[in-house]
Formats: structure tokens, sequence, C-alpha cells
């Protein structure tokens, strides 16, 4: 999937991907998409909850080895 | 969802283990980050979380003075609730934390500060302990009695009990 920008969370455990995340999509603009790459399992889970209470759109995850990228859309 | 109705976390911090502090701070950060408004209220051997690491706690009387060489605290000084070993246990799973790029209490409790976590000290337990008001933390901003607490957490969307 193509993204505007990347925020490497590999090696950071749970709440620190998410933590991050909220600091990074301020940094985005609207309807951009944002790459989080993690290796924390948590994060397929963990991320889809914090779309869902920030309202911003999750695109989905796909898995490379131990690690996993998750893609969001900043909505607002 | 607009920011004057931002849902709301209220956690009760009892406990001063280090463990389930770093629990309650895991959990309000991530609220924090998933757009909450967060109150932590500290009691009892909570408030050991919030005091000031350095220096010495100036306590009013003599019963309390002995309390608090006793019960220190300080986020630097705490200990887990299992397998302590006199430290050793503590000073291990600090290690491992480092290791693993956790953060450590002390960073935990900044982070959350810098992203609006409100930290309130229980102005009862404050008097009970022997906790004077100038032994916290500058990011621990205001005193209040269980009201507040309940005002908040009538309020709010989840409530702990740590």
């Amino acid at each position: 999937m193509k993204a505007d920008q990347t925020l490497d969370c590999v090696g950071l455990y749970c709440p620190m991907p998410i933590v991050k995340t909220a600091e990074k999509i301020k940094k985005l603009k609207e309807g951009e998409v944002l790459e989080v790459i993690a290796d924390d399992k948590g994060i397929t889970k963990d991320m889809p909850a914090w779309c869902a209470a920030t309202g911003h759109e999750y695109l989905g995850s796909e898995q490379a080895g131990k690690e996993i990228r998750v893609y969001i859309k900043k909505t607002h | 969802m607009t920011a004057t109705e931002k849902e709301k976390l209220t956690i009760v911090m009892f406990s001063g283990d280090l463990d389930r502090a770093l629990a309650g701070f895991i959990i309000a950060t991530t609220a924090a980050s998933m757009g909450m408004e967060v109150t932590i209220f500290f009691t009892f051997w909570g408030l050991n979380i919030i005091k000031k690491n350095e220096g010495s706690i100036k306590s009013p009387g003599l019963k309390q003075k002995m309390f608090n060489l006793l019960n220190r605290g300080g986020s630097r000084r705490l200990t887990i609730s299992k397998f302590n070993m006199l430290g050793l246990g503590t000073r291990m799973m600090k290690g491992l934390m480092k290791e693993l790029h956790v953060p450590s209490l002390d960073e935990f409790i900044t982070m959350s500060h810098e992203m609006g976590v409100k930290l309130v000290a229980c102005t009862t337990t404050c008097g009970i302990m022997g906790v004077p008001d100038d032994s916290f933390r500058s990011e621990v901003k205001s005193l209040a009695g269980a009201a507040y607490f309940l005002g908040e957490a009538r309020e709010s969307k989840a409530t702990l009990f740590i």
C-alpha cells in the first residue's frame, strides 16, 4: 500500500506505537495515509481500536516476516 | 465527537507498587492518545508514585515523620508487587524494561502530563499520612477529595481502581 509518511515503531511495545501514532498523525494533512511499522503483535488489534476512538480510517495491515505494517488514513 | 464532549477515563491509583503504577500509566497514556480526557486520582500508597524523588518529605507530626521515613516513596523507589527479593527483582524488571525500550515509570509520568493527563492527590490521605502539598512532583497540579473523584467518575466512560 502507498503511504504519504511512515512511522517506525519496530522494537517498541504497547503503548508506544499508539502514543507515537497519535503524535505523528497531527503532522499529516487530511486524506493522507500514514504507515506504521511495528513488531508488537498487539498492533493489529490496537490500531483499529485507536482508529475507532479517534475517527481516523483504518485501511488494513500487511505482515512481512516479523514486521507488521498498518495503514491509517487521516480523516480530520 | 467534538472537543467539548471528550470521553473520560478516571483512575484511582490506590497501590504504590511499581508494576501496578506502570499498568495504570500505560492505560492512561493510551487513553490520552485515543483522545480521552484522563484523570488519575492518587490515594493511600498511590501517593508514593507522585512524591518527589529528591529531598525529604517535611511531615508535620512525629508519627507522620516516622511514617514517611519508612514510607518515603518517589517513582524511582517503588518496588514490584511480586518477586521483589529485597530489590533484586525490581532491578531485574527495570533492566528488562530498558532493554525492551519500555519507558520507565518516571518517563510515563512526564509523558502522561505532557499529554494532558490530570494527576490529582487525595487530600484526606495526604492528611492521614502526613504528606504536605510540597511533597509532590511538579506534574501534580491539584489536590482534591472523594467528591471531586466521583464528579469525574460519574461522567466517565471507564473507571478503574488500581
